[in-house]
């Protein structure tokens, strides 16, 4: 059956350590932040740590570098770009999967809860092992597959009309906010692709330069690769680049469905 | 732990090539139910439900016996592929899995063939 409950050994105690901001801090936030060490045999917990703002950058990510460059150097989480474009630092933050670089701690009342992307295997803290998510990734062949050899003098031409059919569903980061809010995901991600791997599918689906598209729509047509799909739209509710993978699915089904009939 | 490669993993036994009839049938199905449900629901409260004798002759009258034997197929169809989706988001066991996809088969002819049973009943009734 489906893991309604956590298992055993990934159960939160709420033990967790406390970290009192400094004598005279004038702008308390007060962040609760799962951690987990793999080397030990303890369960996860919820570590408290008490952030003075005053000195602290607008955004979470912010905060998150200044309580391991301050606080407590073993709070281990990633993070690259610092500007909404790597995707590295996604993470379930006041209960919605997001980027901690561009999710500012003034738009969450109250405390801060921080976990990392749900129903994913846990590396360290907030380091999900994201390895079962890339492969979904590469097994849609997500690159320009074509019969005609290119031209000799130039690049393969696209209209301006078919760019900017590719244009938004390009912008993807790949940082798994979608798909790891999926619950769809969540109980089947060993057969079903999830909203990412799909975006990504239709992306190529629709490139008009791509002569693949009939091998493509094939090797979605599943109950489990694609239909497991059942628009409940938490992807496009979470998406931090505003993308609409619930719509790249539906286009998808529909142009199965118009290919049979 | 596997040994198989990630990419080994995501990509399976591959695609079924299958799946695009039951989504199209859970639609039309979803269209014509939704035309009959309003019908029945329309009708039936218009009906002294507390009178068995007057909501049998309804049954029994015109073309409602057609139309209820439609309400009935296309109801019990609908379930049916819904109740599978169910089972196969929620259900993983190998064997557990085949048995409650088997069981729902069944369950739902079985639910179709005594109310379109019921139905013929009525009618033959109304006719004697």
């Amino acid at each position: 059956m489906a893991n309604f409950r956590l298992p055993a050994n990934s159960r939160i105690r709420r033990d967790g350590k406390v970290f009192k901001a400094p004598a005279g801090a004038k702008k308390v936030r007060t962040f609760r932040i799962y951690r987990f060490d793999p080397d030990s045999a303890e369960n996860p917990r919820l570590d408290t740590y008490e952030v003075d703002m005053g000195s602290c950058g607008p955004m979470v990510l912010d905060a998150l570098i200044k309580i391991k460059n301050e606080v407590d150097s073993t709070l281990t989480f990633r993070r690259s770009c610092r500007e909404g474009i790597c995707g590295s630092c996604a993470m379930n933050i006041d209960g919605l999967n997001t980027l901690a670089c561009t999710r500012a701690c003034d738009d969450i009342s109250g405390d801060v809860a921080i976990y990392p992307l749900p129903h994913m295997p846990v590396v360290k803290d907030l380091v999900p092992d994201l390895t079962q998510f890339y492969a979904q990734y590469a097994s849609i062949k997500p690159w320009l597959q074509t019969h005609t050899p290119a031209p000799a003098d130039g690049e393969r031409l696209q209209s301006k009309a078919d760019q900017e059919k590719i244009d938004r569903p390009s912008a993807c980061i790949l940082c798994a906010c979608c798909s790891t809010s999926c619950p769809s995901y969540w109980w089947n991600s060993d057969r079903y692709l999830g909203p990412a791997a799909l975006l990504a599918a239709y992306r190529w689906i629709i490139d008009s330069r791509d002569e693949a598209t009939g091998e493509r729509l094939d090797a979605l047509e599943d109950p489990f690769k694609l239909y497991r799909c059942h628009t409940i739209m938490n992807c496009t509710e979470a998406c931090p680049k505003d993308l609409n993978p619930a719509k790249a699915i539906a286009e998808i089904k529909k142009l199965l469905a118009e290919r049979k009939n | 732990m596997s040994l198989r490669s990630p990419l080994g993993e995501a990509l399976g036994r591959g695609p079924a090539h299958d799946g695009v009839h039951h989504w199209i049938v859970q639609r039309v199905t979803a269209v014509a139910l939704a035309v009959l449900t309003v019908w029945f629901v329309l009708s039936l409260v218009q009906l002294p439900l507390a009178d068995h004798a007057r909501v049998s002759a309804w049954i029994a009258e015109g073309s409602h016996p057609v139309c209820i034997a439609l309400l009935v197929i296309t109801a019990t169809w609908h379930s049916r592929l819904g109740v599978q989706v169910v089972i196969e988001d929620y259900v993983h066991g190998r064997h557990s899995k085949v048995v409650l996809l088997i069981v729902n088969v069944f369950a739902h002819v079985l639910v179709a063939a005594i109310a379109l049973l019921a139905v013929l009943r009525l009618v033959l009734r109304s006719f004697g």
